[in-house]
């Protein structure tokens, strides 16, 4: 097993809670009747996104789905701006044009959130071709889940991505359910990897509730891309442990695979690998502290910021030519 | 002045366009000198000039292809990708519709995508109902989006190197019958701007608003009505959406009569809503009601004949011209 050494591993954990926290957050805003959105929940897959994330460097590029919270969280879009954008502002990423659904945040590399199952993965593609044409060294991570894997764009992008060694990383968080379909009900292939041998490509399925799995295969992952030698298909197994939307009746998990999924539930192993690496609770639980002070504060400021001026509707279509 | 076609129009704005810009590449099906550098040979020449990274040879995946032009266009570049016939546009209309045209707005105007799409089609070379639409329609009806067309090898390069230079997505439609049509070279650097029609042909008695292929048969026809005493103003719109409202107000204001002509078919055509406008903003300026010509709404048929009644022809534009100046 790969050793992460403990500076990686404080990131990830601050990286994880600060996915964890936001969640919460988002979710008791929504049970409170104070905003009324649409989100997507990501408990149980805050890990994935988390170390994903800490494997990449700031300026690569991403490009995440509708339930992208983590990615966007994690890969440090300022958290005033983010919530400014899922409320719906004029303070937030795209001046509440985008929502909860399409974040973009450049400065951060979070280049698309797309709100189509798997078109983010073509998208992907011609952001590694750019770095590939320019020679800047970036890497482009493309996220999605395991329903995306069944549509066209997905084989295309594969394709491409191989026939071109494009400097991109498929990560698959394989959540079980493809909106509200169980796994076993869209697909009859045991797993996602697999596919990528169709392509040529290296495809791996880790553990994505184990930190020392996830981690490294992200990791190796990125450096292949940056070294020049292509793609690879990460798939990271995990839960969604909620409904496909907040509010989204879930009921129809079996009771085996909600027990299945509390005991790997990945908080509570991160936390104990971070005990085990000489991390004390009273330093966790400051960082905790710290996130949910930063998270209130950064709700607060979007909550009491202004809407977007309706004027906006005609802005951005086209570019403004005199 | 050299006589060029309009393939080498088109080739020669996208070789200067490459010359001048490092992040200007192209890419499709068929595009790169190892398979004969497109199969209408707009590209051809390039790979030897550029390499197989400027000129890519894609596999047969509309989707991959818009979703890379997407994707390196955020990345700040500007690629030219191929769709090599519209009709194949349905395979990728999700990347075209809810990415490439909606990413500047839905960012609040970060991530803007300069792409040019071009794509060719034509009625009249018996590829049947598969390879021979004209869908300008579906894009025109998208905000985000600008829909352009030349008629002519001049306006070819010109629209093109403007294409190329907008910072938006760009849909340009090449008409297979127009290819081979020679006229003199405009030169380097030469840009049409988008947005703005020509007055191909100027009238008096009734504006005939049309773009692409349609514009040679508009002047034909404009060419035999003069022998008649009818003198028709033919306006190219060269950019169908966002089109130059200005001018084809303008032109209707003064001939009073309007008359919109296209080789899509007609209902919701992008006639229709030309005819819309014309009719509220220049009602006390018309002698008539605006009429409308298209193509027959049935699918492109097969047989030479078939597809020549299908398509609008130069008898009926004539037998509106008359009908709508009352000499029929």
């Amino acid at each position: 097993m790969a050793q992460i050494d403990r500076d990686t591993l404080l990131d990830i954990y601050t990286r994880t809670m600060k996915v964890n926290r936001t969640d919460e957050k988002f979710r008791e805003l929504l049970m409170g009747g104070k905003v009324a959105v649409m989100y997507y929940c990501v408990r149980g897959q805050e890990l994935v996104s988390a170390a994903a994330m800490a494997a990449l460097e700031k300026e690569d590029y991403v490009v995440c789905t509708y339930r992208g919270q983590g990615e966007q969280t994690a890969k440090g879009i300022p958290m005033e701006k983010w919530w400014g954008e899922c409320l719906g502002k004029a303070t937030g990423t795209c001046k509440g044009k985008g929502g909860t659904m399409h974040i973009t945040d450049p400065e951060t590399g979070i280049m698309v959130t797309t709100g189509v199952v798997g078109s983010g993965l073509p998208i992907a593609n011609g952001l590694a071709m750019a770095s590939q044409n320019n020679g800047d060294g970036r890497v482009t991570l493309v996220s999605f889940g395991d329903g995306a894997a069944n549509i066209g764009g997905f084989h295309e992008a594969m394709n491409m991505a191989q026939l071109y060694k494009l400097p991109v990383i498929f990560l698959c968080q394989n959540n079980r359910y493809g909106e509200h379909t169980a796994y076993a009900d869209h697909t009859d292939s045991p797993n996602i990897a697999s596919r990528a041998a169709g392509y040529g490509m290296p495809g791996v399925t880790v553990d994505g509730n184990d930190v020392h799995q996830i981690y490294p295969a992200v990791k190796e992952a990125v450096d292949r891309a940056r070294r020049g030698e292509g793609p690879t298909l990460v798939e990271a197994m995990c839960y969604r442990m909620m409904g496909h939307f907040f509010g989204a009746d879930f009921s129809y998990m079996p009771p085996e695979h909600i027990a299945e999924m509390k005991a790997e539930d990945p908080l509570p192993k991160l936390r104990k690998v971070m005990l085990e690496h000489q991390f004390t609770e009273e330093e966790l639980d400051a960082i905790v502290a710290d996130i949910n002070a930063q998270i209130d504060a950064a709700v607060e400021h979007a909550l009491a910021a202004p809407l977007p001026d309706t004027d906006e509707i005609y802005k951005d279509v086209l570019e403004e030519t005199a | 002045m050299a006589q060029i076609t309009m393939t080498q129009a088109l080739n020669l704005a996208i070789d200067e366009a490459m010359a001048d810009d490092p992040g200007v590449f192209c890419l499709g099906e068929d595009v790169s000198a190892k398979q004969g550098g497109g199969v209408f040979k707009v590209t051809s020449g390039l790979t030897e000039k550029y390499g197989e990274h400027r000129i890519r040879a894609t596999p047969i995946s509309e989707t991959a292809i818009i979703g890379a032009a997407v994707g390196a266009a955020l990345a700040g570049q500007r690629p030219i990708a191929e769709i090599m016939l519209m009709n194949f546009v349905g395979v990728c209309m999700d990347q075209i519709v809810n990415h490439a045209a909606k990413l500047r707005f839905m960012s609040g105007g970060q991530t803007p995508c300069p792409i040019v799409i071009r794509t060719t089609t034509g009625v009249g070379v018996g590829f049947g109902g598969q390879h021979s639409d004209m869908l300008e329609a579906w894009f025109a009806h998208v905000a985000g989006i600008h829909v352009v067309t030349p008629s002519n090898p001049a306006d070819a390069r010109g629209l093109m190197r403007a294409s190329i230079d907008a910072n938006d997505p760009v849909i340009f439609i090449e008409n297979i019958l127009c290819y081979g049509l020679k006229a003199e070279d405009p030169g380097p650097g030469y840009r049409v701007p988008l947005g703005k029609a020509a007055i191909a042909r100027e009238g008096t008695d009734i504006s005939i608003i049309t773009y692409g292929r349609t514009v040679l048969d508009a002047l034909a026809v404009a060419d035999d009505l003069a022998k008649e005493g009818i003198s028709v103003e033919v306006v190219d719109l060269r950019t169908i959406a966002p089109y130059d409202e200005a001018t084809v107000l303008a032109s209707v204001r003064k001939t009073g009569r309007a008359l919109t002509l296209h080789e899509a078919v007609r209902p919701f055509g992008t006639g229709a809503e030309l005819a819309a406008n014309i009719q509220e903003k220049c009602w006390d300026d018309l002698k008539g009601p605006v009429r409308r010509i298209g193509g027959t709404f049935s699918a492109v048929p097969f047989a030479s004949h078939l597809e020549q009644a299908w398509i609008p022809t130069k008898p009926q534009i004539v037998e509106q011209i008359k009908a709508a100046m009352g000499k029929l």
